[in-house]
């Protein structure tokens, strides 16, 4: 899930100065390539020791990615499982559960293609795995709205919009009672 | 699990010792003092025993003028006579003699209690004989009522011998009795067929003597006669010519008759014999002069010590020494007591012109004239004898005057209140000046010093009595403009004098009193007070201009009654102005309109229901005509059984136009609702607050359903019993009894609900409030109090409208409804038993509405109950499901739960309590209560518990402190921190 662990340890230091640094993700990418030189078939080159191991990398990174799709399916039961656990009466429980049931899926749409980026190249096919995983993070919003409606949190009932509404004034007045004397 | 919970927020409802008088006060009264005597003999504690107009007898500290201790009779307990018995009781005859009760004088215990049987409807005395007839070392009593007599021994009230003179002749009236001669009374009354008679009754048997008919040639005025020293004093039945009867030991009878014209020069109509026991003379007031009149035991001729012009109180006289019996007597000054100075002289009865006390006193103008004196005398050191009286003024207060000083004045007319309203106190105008702030703050770092170490519980108990007495003394409530809370209020009453006083809710302190000069009786007018209501409340122009309270009396001078209206600025506490009409006032109804200066219209309804407007402006006028068509009222005729609703018609032009007629409109009935007479009688008509809050019209279920509460303003509740049960419990048997409860439409006459509940009969108190009743009544069946409730919901109200049509607002749910739309009402109604009969029966109304409700109830206790409306909610059942105990719907028991933390009155009475007013603050959460009775209380509740602000406890220095400290702690771990990290840098 955590993307910055993929990447190796560059997130454990706070800052590094690389004197002979010459990979592409370097922080020296401001200074402009020399003439004539291509860095994409470097990469191309450089990436490629041989063609089987080619192979070996780009069907571990589509494994991986059908992984990545299918990771929100485990978490729909975990959160199914806590979501029945927290009953369906309102407390900071039940409310914590469903809006983080809600906000997990939220966010990893809004991230679908960065959690994709890794596995994205020329021969990796990122689509498919991408709608699964969406598909998979849809069900998940769909459990935490069941979830919501059956805490009775959605307005979905009439009493949700008429419960504030002010008493209506009377045309008439009458006034009066036992007399006074 | 709900229901442990349930009873720990009830019991959290309760006051802790530390919060009791911080917010609420009490305050006792006694009411219009009648009859007083002095305990000053001996070394212990100086006193007064009163009784008052309202029943109550008190023993007060005759020093300061607080109460010792006090009882309360009954209503219809009214009290004759008061006298002190060897000097460790007193004892008291009420009820028109027939109950006599001895009281111990230092805590006010009974120690007896004797019922006689009087004749009814005579005037009852009661004498203290000096001797003791049955040899029990105590002076033995006399009551004579009518024709009977009674001896009662002093020690424990048993009945010694009793003598009915109607035995011997009928139709005999006692009217005084005096001790003739060893063992022999004598007693002179009237007799319907021969006048005067006197009789002679053997002082240890009771046995009647001798029955004597005097020969008097003049019809005689058998209101009032006087006895002195043997001689029987009367005025003949023209009024002119006061008749003496000189009765001798032998039994002789001779009259001497004096024209009053010989000692009065003057115009001499309207005389009549004061009741004042002076002694060797009488009194008589003459026109507006008072006449003493000494009378001379051996001859019957009568001499006049004194004339007296203006208002004049004598007291009765007092034995100081042997021979010297001393008068008090009180003259207003020349200017009929609106300025308040009067002369005080005592002068020594039997000489008559030698004064032993003159002065000139001054009491407050709002106590106008002075009604009754009481005098007592007290033993100077230097061996002569001083005066000190007790006074009660028109407002009646009770003051202790001495040495032309005013000791104490206790504002006794308190205890008679009628009428209540609450106004806002003004707007602060300006800001506290700097160096005030700076004088304060001391104080104010002291006091929050001292909360912080309580509440960290490091406090010593002296600064904890500190913190205590800081809370108690908080000036902050009693500052004289508003506060942002809206706890700061006054609390306008109107008393039974016709006294308007204004109270600080704070701590209850009179802010002004006011005996409304408009309400004042004269000679030949007595004024009552009647209500008292809003007039003017300005929101608008808040800042210059202040509110105005209308006050509505009835003023009677013999043969008509009319209306009187005055009004009063309610932060000056002054008479605006004053209006006599020309109407008898049978309705007052305010009008939801008001004019541009924010006067709200009032509609008053004659005896032949024509409809005044006022104010008489133009302009409320024109008003008045745009809403005319829409404007209502009804009239319940309780004698007649029947309510007839009434629309105003046209205005009527050819009257005549004066300011006092306001602008006159036809009325007609248009609709009447009239009960069977023989089956129904009708006993207790509630309508809705006009000013309630209600902040919506829907109730919202567990379900998630919808109920439409029936909201219309202009519906009451009605119940009926039947007329054998309309009065005492016992009168009628279950079968014969019957209650019959209505909801009717106060504009058609519609009856939108009726309920019967057989076996059920009164006394029944209701509350209307928002869409439900709540009545208590008595169920003859189970001999229990019960209570039900009834709530009204509209069926048709947003109708078969979908989420989606709500959620667009394509609904008229908010629209003006019409009463003559027809309703489809649901009710729905439970019944419970509950422990107390009820006194006084309201609701808590707050701000908005938005909070729950409680119902207070007055308990035969004379204590406040505050009961959860969930209590009485018609959805509870036996076993409610989990949704329905979600939305809190308790379980269904048989009678509701007191719990003794409920009582908002907790330790304190309210005596005599009388009725309740509930008013909103501005905190939604909170309602402002106060009670009244023959004592006064105030206080405040939180139905649903304090949720809008923090509790007056919270310590604010505690929080800062803390912040402060977190704050600190950021910083210093931020550096250190920094600095770590730098050293690890360096590594």
């Amino acid at each position: 899930m955590d993307r910055s662990s993929g990447r190796g340890g560059s997130a454990g230091r706070k800052w590094a100065v690389e004197l002979c640094d010459a990979t592409p993700s370097s922080s020296v990418r401001d200074v402009p390539d020399p003439l004539g030189y291509s860095r994409s078939s470097l990469e191309l080159e450089e990436s490629t020791p041989g063609k089987a191991k080619k192979e070996i990398d780009a069907s571990f990174k589509q494994a991986k990615a059908w992984e990545t799709a299918q990771a929100p399916f485990k978490n729909l039961f975990m959160i199914g499982f806590m979501m029945w656990m927290a009953g369906n009466t309102v407390h900071l429980f039940s409310i914590g559960i469903t809006f983080s049931a809600l906000w997990q899926p939220i966010s990893a749409l809004q991230s679908v293609n960065k959690t994709f980026e890794p596995f994205k190249d020329a021969r990796t096919d990122t689509l498919l795995p991408k709608l699964l995983f969406i598909a998979f993070n849809f069900v998940g919003l769909g459990l935490g709205l069941w979830k919501l409606n059956s805490l009775g949190l959605l307005p979905t009932h009439a009493s949700d919009w008429v419960s504030t509404l002010p008493p209506p004034p009377s045309v008439e007045f009458s006034g009066g009672g036992v007399p006074l004397f | 699990m709900i229901k442990g919970m349930r009873v720990v927020w009830i019991c959290s409802e309760a006051l802790y010792e530390d919060q009791v008088g911080v917010w609420e006060w009490h305050q006792q009264y006694i009411g219009k003092v009648n009859h007083a005597v002095f305990q000053t003999q001996g070394s212990g504690r100086k006193r007064v025993i009163v009784a008052t107009e309202e029943n109550a007898i008190a023993s007060l500290n005759l020093r300061t003028g607080e109460v010792y201790w006090r009882r309360v009779l009954g209503d219809n307990d009214s009290i004759n006579a008061l006298e002190l018995v060897t000097g460790k009781y007193v004892v008291s005859l009420s009820k028109e003699g027939s109950s006599i009760r001895a009281w111990h004088l230092p805590d006010g215990a009974l120690v007896w209690e004797s019922l006689l049987q009087p004749s009814l409807g005579a005037a009852a005395s009661l004498i203290v004989l000096p001797v003791d007839i049955n040899h029990d070392r105590a002076n033995d009593l006399l009551v004579f009522s009518g024709s009977l007599l009674f001896a009662v021994s002093s020690v424990d009230g048993n009945i010694i011998w009793k003598s009915n003179l109607e035995s011997v002749r009928k139709d005999l009236v006692i009217k005084k009795l005096s001790l003739a001669s060893e063992g022999t009374l004598t007693g002179v009354g009237f007799s319907e067929t021969s006048g005067l008679v006197t009789v002679d009754i053997d002082m240890r048997f009771g046995e009647i003597r001798k029955v004597s008919p005097v020969d008097v040639s003049k019809a005689l005025d058998t209101s009032e006669l006087m006895l002195i020293n043997d001689v029987a004093v009367a005025l003949d039945s023209s009024l002119t010519t006061v008749v003496t009867a000189l009765i001798k030991t032998d039994g002789d009878v001779k009259i001497v008759e004096t024209s009053l014209a010989d000692l009065f020069s003057g115009d001499v109509r309207n005389s009549q014999i004061l009741q004042t026991n002076l002694e060797g003379a009488f009194a008589l007031r003459v026109n507006d002069n008072v006449l003493v009149v000494k009378v001379d035991s051996a001859t019957g001729q009568l001499s006049v010590l004194e004339v007296m012009e203006g208002r004049i109180v004598l007291s009765d006289s007092l034995q100081v020494v042997d021979d010297k019996h001393g008068v008090a007597i009180v003259q207003a000054a020349e200017d009929k007591g609106s300025s308040g100075k009067f002369s005080l002289r005592v002068v020594y009865a039997d000489s008559w012109d030698t004064f032993a006390v003159k002065e000139s006193v001054t009491l407050d103008s709002h106590r106008g004239l002075i009604k009754k004196v009481f005098l007592n005398a007290y033993l100077r050191t230097d061996r002569t004898y001083g005066f000190r009286v007790l006074v009660v003024g028109e407002d009646h207060s009770l003051s202790l005057l001495q040495q032309g000083e005013i000791v104490w004045t206790r504002e006794d007319g308190l205890a008679s209140i009628i009428d209540t309203w609450t106004s806002e106190l003004p707007l602060e105008r300006d800001r506290h000046a700097v160096a005030e702030v700076e004088h304060d703050l001391a104080d104010w770092l002291r006091g929050h010093w001292l909360k912080l170490k309580a509440t960290l519980l490091l406090a010593s108990p002296e600064e904890l009595a500190a913190v205590q007495a800081l809370r108690l003394q908080s000036s902050d409530k009693n500052k004289m403009f508003r506060d942002h809370n809206g706890f700061r209020k006054l609390i306008i009453v109107l008393t039974k004098a016709g006294k308007v006083l204004a109270l600080h809710t704070g701590d209850g302190r009179i802010v002004w009193s006011l005996l409304v000069p408009g309400l004042r009786s004269r000679s030949n007018l007595a004024n009552t007070p009647v209500r008292l209501m809003p007039w003017q409340v300005p929101h608008r122009h808040a800042l210059d201009e202040n509110p105005i309270a209308l006050l509505v009396g009835r003023s009677e001078d013999g043969h008509a009654s009319t209306g009187i209206l005055s009004w009063v600025d309610v932060y000056r506490g002054t008479e605006l102005r004053s209006l006599k009409l020309n109407f008898p006032i049978k309705l007052v109804i305010p009008l939801p309109i008001t004019d541009t200066s924010e006067e709200q219209l009032h509609l008053f309804i004659d005896n032949v229901h024509k409809a005044h407007v006022f104010p008489a402006t133009e302009e409320s006028l024109a008003l008045f005509l745009k809403h005319k068509s829409n404007v209502f009222f009804y009239v319940v005729d309780k004698e007649k059984g029947k309510i007839v609703g009434y629309s105003v018609k046209h205005m009527i032009d050819n009257f005549s136009r004066r300011e006092s007629d306001g602008h006159v409109f036809h009325t007609e009935a248009v609709w009447s609702v009239v009960f069977p007479s023989d089956t129904e009688v009708i006993s207790t008509v509630v309508p809705r607050d006009p000013n309630e809050a209600v902040h919506t019209q829907s109730k919202v279920l567990g379900s998630r359903d919808v109920l439409y509460k029936y909201l219309n303003k202009n519906t009451i509740f009605v119940a009926t019993v039947t007329p054998k049960a309309a009065h005492h419990i016992g009168d009628a048997t279950p079968e014969e009894a019957g209650l019959v409860a209505y909801l009717i439409d106060t504009v058609t006459g519609r009856v939108l609900h009726r309920v019967i509940h057989p076996s059920m009969q009164g006394p029944v108190h209701a509350v209307f409030n928002e869409n439900w009743v709540l009545y208590h009544y008595f169920n003859l069946k189970t001999y229990r109090h019960e209570m039900s409730v009834i709530e009204i919901y509209d069926q048709n109200r947003v109708g078969d409208k979908g989420v989606v049509q709500l959620m667009l607002g394509r609904h008229n749910a908010t629209s003006p409804v019409t009463s003559y739309s027809l309703p489809s009402v649901e009710v729905k109604s439970q019944s419970y038993f509950f422990t107390f009969s009820v006194k006084a029966m309201t609701v808590t109304s707050t701000a908005r509405g938005i909070t729950g409700k409680h119902i207070l109830v007055g308990t035969v206790g004379d204590q406040v109950l505050a009961l959860d409306k969930r209590f009485f909610d018609p959805r509870r059942t036996l076993n409610p499901s989990q949704e329905e105990r979600e939305e809190g719907i308790m379980p269904l028991t048989d009678a509701i739960p007191i719990f003794p933390q409920s009582y908002l009155t907790h330790v304190h009475q309210v005596e005599g309590l009388r009725g309740v007013l509930t008013v909103p603050a501005s905190l939604e959460s909170t309602s402002l209560v106060f009670a009244y009775g023959f004592d006064l209380f105030y206080t405040r509740t939180a139905p649903s518990r304090i949720y809008d602000s923090l509790t007056e406890d919270f310590s604010y220095s505690l929080l800062l402190i803390t912040i402060v400290v977190l704050v600190i702690a950021i910083f210093v771990t931020w550096i250190l921190s920094e600095r770590k990290e730098l050293s690890e840098k360096w590594k």
